[in-house]
């Protein structure tokens, strides 16, 4: 079973890195090693660790082993596998869309919207549809902020308002008539049945069909959520895992600087 | 006397009960005066109103919804049924259906005599109180003979969307290891005023409550409890616009633990106070009869809040839910007092503090099968510290007695549960249950430590939270935001429009007897 663990033979091969095929990077490069782990629906005997081992090197792995296997109750079985993955990426020719700005402290976005905008601008924000969660929307806007960085309601610059969890997208755009949003946050955190992706949509929609949609800045954000994802929806910008307030913030502040003075 | 490990004074515990003593007093006080769309639906549900339309609109709602747009519902749904039971001689399912079909007019059919409506009802409401008498006694019956796992009870959630799919996992979950088995409800339906009707297939993230899914889970983890030989408690969440509802539909089906806490409700899903305080009494009722454990709310409010600087909350709100409970006759075995594992890991010395707020919340609590929720605001995609946090978790949890614990799982914040995240997080449970099992005998607390001088601190700002609440009324300090950093109107959220003023004819049998201050 852990005949490979202190294995002498050849790791890798090519032993200098080549960014044009780049593969995971156990303790040597180019070795490969992988960890992985699955539940397959079959009971736990011989024929199930084979079945893992197969499967393993139908992912593209060499020497696939299973380290750790368990029956998780009668017809379900649970494998901890390593192997070498055989397969590798070309690293220079990736691209991915970022939100492009400049991310300032809450004093200097502050400062940066009185002397380009002169004026506080106004954002909400929502967990909208069926979400229930606040978790997001409340990092980045309550005052308190989230792993120490101040929320937008702690910004001398910005007037918000957060509307909390399963928020109607009618009502998220009354919202914003009423208050004149500059800025709409959209947090969306259950992805089930990409429920997320109907609710983003719907929302884009519906503010188009109203005439709103180019006059604010639309922004989504949640932890299965990129700025690519974002951009092909419809919104400006996304905001995903390890964001903050002031990566928002920023971004509010340049993007509607870019707006008013192109 | 019980002895303190913390050096907490029992004097200033007993002062913070009778400030929330007073605060309950004063919100039931206002309940009493009203009934609300779901009590009366509550009240069809008992007495045996089940089923839906054609366009699949339940027949209590129906029911409850002609009476309240006819300006009939003050009187309560049980005296328009008397009387129309008396004038037809037929039975309120078959008057329900009547009325599905436009055959009866409630406005003119005739009042009969008070003794002659409570006789006509009487056999109804007698087999509605044999019925939940019947499975608190399987359960009782059980746990005798089969016996149960020792706490802290180990609580899991399952949420596929598919009730059928919940079964696989919830037996394998029992199997494993769980005592008690939570189906995680379908987003959104805390805002529903009325319960869907049958088994679900197709959730997002859980699955409706229906009695038809109860029945489902209830019959699979009688079977997987007597292959294990251990009773396995099923868990759902009598929350939102429908809490009592929900509550019968438990007691009938023999569910054994149910979230319920109107603050929850009113804080992180903006349904009206002063319907869900109504709402959540007769719910506590029921729950106190049918022998349901309830679990209360104050974990959430560490979600949005700090978990270090408003651990005072998370105590006041406990001792308020305490005494709300008592009122409905609930007893302190059946409280599931919430509160969380949710501190900054970043924070110095944050595992003693948390022990501290553990071991309090246990000698402030101390007959009550205190709920303990896993971190999951500062769970972060990395299953490796994640698994780390749940341990730290669990050792707490078997230090200081918890009476329920909800498992976290490594891979929160990422999806819901794999089978396999499910098994892991048990064998975690178990290996530091077993592996540290009289540590809370063993160790005691140093005189002036951080955690005695914490656990007190946090005692003395509750009692002074206590103090300004009962002064303002909970209603006014709710609009003021005084937890979880929620402010919310006492005549906004959801629900207001189903509260209805009761006039003197109203009766509700089901408290009396529930309460065992009457009897049948």
């Amino acid at each position: 079973m852990s005949g490979g663990l202190y294995a002498m033979d050849k790791k890798g091969g090519e032993q200098s890195l080549d960014l044009t095929k780049v593969k995971p990077y156990g303790d040597t490069l180019n070795d490969g090693k992988t960890q992985i782990s699955f539940t397959l629906p079959v009971p736990c005997n011989d024929e199930a660790i084979e079945a893992a081992k197969q499967l393993m090197r139908k992912m593209g792995f060499e020497n696939p082993q299973v380290v750790f296997y368990k029956e998780l109750t009668p017809g379900f079985s649970f494998f901890v596998c390593y192997g070498s993955c055989t397969h590798t990426v070309d690293y220079t020719t990736i691209s991915v869309p970022k939100v492009e700005s400049t991310v300032m402290s809450m004093e200097e976005t502050d400062e940066y919207i009185s002397k380009n905008i002169g004026r506080k601008v106004v954002v909400i924000g929502a967990s909208t549809g069926t979400d229930a969660h606040t978790v997001g929307i409340d990092a980045i806007m309550n005052m308190k902020g989230y792993a120490g960085h101040f929320g937008l309601e702690r910004y001398e610059m910005f007037d918000t308002l957060n509307m909390g969890s399963q928020v109607l997208n009618e009502e998220f755009i009354a919202k914003a008539i009423e208050l004149k949003a500059d800025v709409l946050l959209v947090s969306q955190t259950v992805t089930q049945k990409d429920v997320h992706i109907k609710n983003l949509t719907e929302l884009v929609e519906m503010l188009e069909a109203e005439g709103l949609r180019h006059k604010v800045i639309l922004i989504c954000g949640g932890p299965r959520i990129s700025h690519e994802l974002a951009k092909e929806l419809g919104y400006d910008a996304g905001f995903s895992m390890n964001s903050y307030a002031d990566d928002v913030a920023s971004y509010i502040a340049e993007e509607m600087n870019k707006r008013l003075h192109g | 006397m019980q002895k303190s490990k913390l050096g907490l004074d029992f004097n200033r515990v007993a002062e913070a009960k009778r400030l929330a003593q007073n605060i309950a007093d004063k919100v039931q006080q206002h309940v009493e005066g009203f009934t609300t769309v779901t009590v009366e639906r509550t009240l069809c549900r008992l007495i045996g109103i089940d089923g839906i339309d054609a366009d699949e609109i339940p027949l209590p709602n129906i029911l409850v919804d002609e009476l309240k747009e006819k300006g009939l519902l003050a009187q309560g749904v049980l005296f328009h049924l008397a009387n129309a039971m008396l004038e037809t001689g037929l039975d309120p399912q078959q008057i329900t259906e009547q009325l599905v079909e436009g055959k009866i007019d409630f406005r003119k059919i005739n009042i009969y005599p008070e003794e002659q409506r409570e006789a006509i009802l009487k056999p109804y409401i007698k087999e509605a109180i044999a019925r939940v008498s019947a499975n608190r006694k399987r359960r009782e019956d059980y746990i005798a003979t089969m016996g149960e796992g020792s706490k802290p009870y180990i609580y899991v959630i399952v949420a596929t969307g598919n009730i059928y799919e919940d079964v696989v996992q919830a037996q394998a979950a029992a199997r494993q290891g769980a005592d008690i088995i939570a189906v995680i409800r379908t987003t959104g339906q805390s805002l529903l005023d009325y319960v869907p009707y049958g088994a679900t297939t197709e959730g997002f993230g859980g699955t409706f409550a229906t009695q038809e899914n109860f029945r489902i889970m209830r019959t699979a983890l009688n079977e997987v409890g007597e292959e294990v030989g251990r009773y396995i408690r099923l868990c759902n969440y009598c929350s939102g616009l429908c809490m009592p509802e929900i509550a019968a539909m438990g007691a009938l089906e023999g569910l054994d633990v149910m979230l319920n806490d109107a603050l929850y409700g009113i804080l992180f899903r903006d349904i009206n106070m002063q319907r869900t305080l109504i709402d959540q009494y007769f719910s506590r009722v029921i729950n106190s009869f049918a022998g349901v454990i309830i679990n209360t709310g104050e974990d959430n409010y560490l979600t949005t809040a700090d978990a270090y600087e408003e651990a005072r909350t998370v105590l006041a709100s406990d001792l308020i839910n305490e005494q709300l409970a008592l009122l409905a006759g609930l007893p302190e075995e059946q409280m599931g007092l919430g509160h969380a594992f949710e501190m900054d890991p970043q924070l110095e010395n944050g595992f003693l503090y948390e022990l501290a707020q553990a071991q309090m919340t246990r000698e402030i609590f101390p007959k009550a099968t205190l709920k303990y929720m896993p971190p999951t605001k500062f769970m972060t995609g990395n299953i490796f510290k994640g698994q780390i946090q749940n341990a730290l978790f669990n050792q707490i949890s078997i230090w200081t007695g918890q009476g329920i614990q909800l498992l976290g799982m490594m891979t929160e914040a990422i999806h819901t549960p794999f089978m396999s995240d499910r098994f892991v997080a048990i064998e975690n449970a178990r290996y530091i249950f077993n592996n540290m099992k009289n540590i809370g005998d063993e160790v005691e607390f140093k005189e002036d430590g951080i955690i005695r001088i914490r656990a007190q601190e946090v005692l003395e700002e509750a009692i002074e939270l206590l103090g300004r609440i009962e002064q303002e009324g909970l209603f006014s300090s709710l609009e003021k935001g005084i937890f979880g950093d929620v402010k919310r109107s006492k005549t906004g959220g959801k629900g207001l429009q189903g509260v209805v003023q009761k006039t003197p004819e109203y009766s509700n049998p089901f408290i009396g007897l529930m309460k065992g201050e009457t009897t049948i």
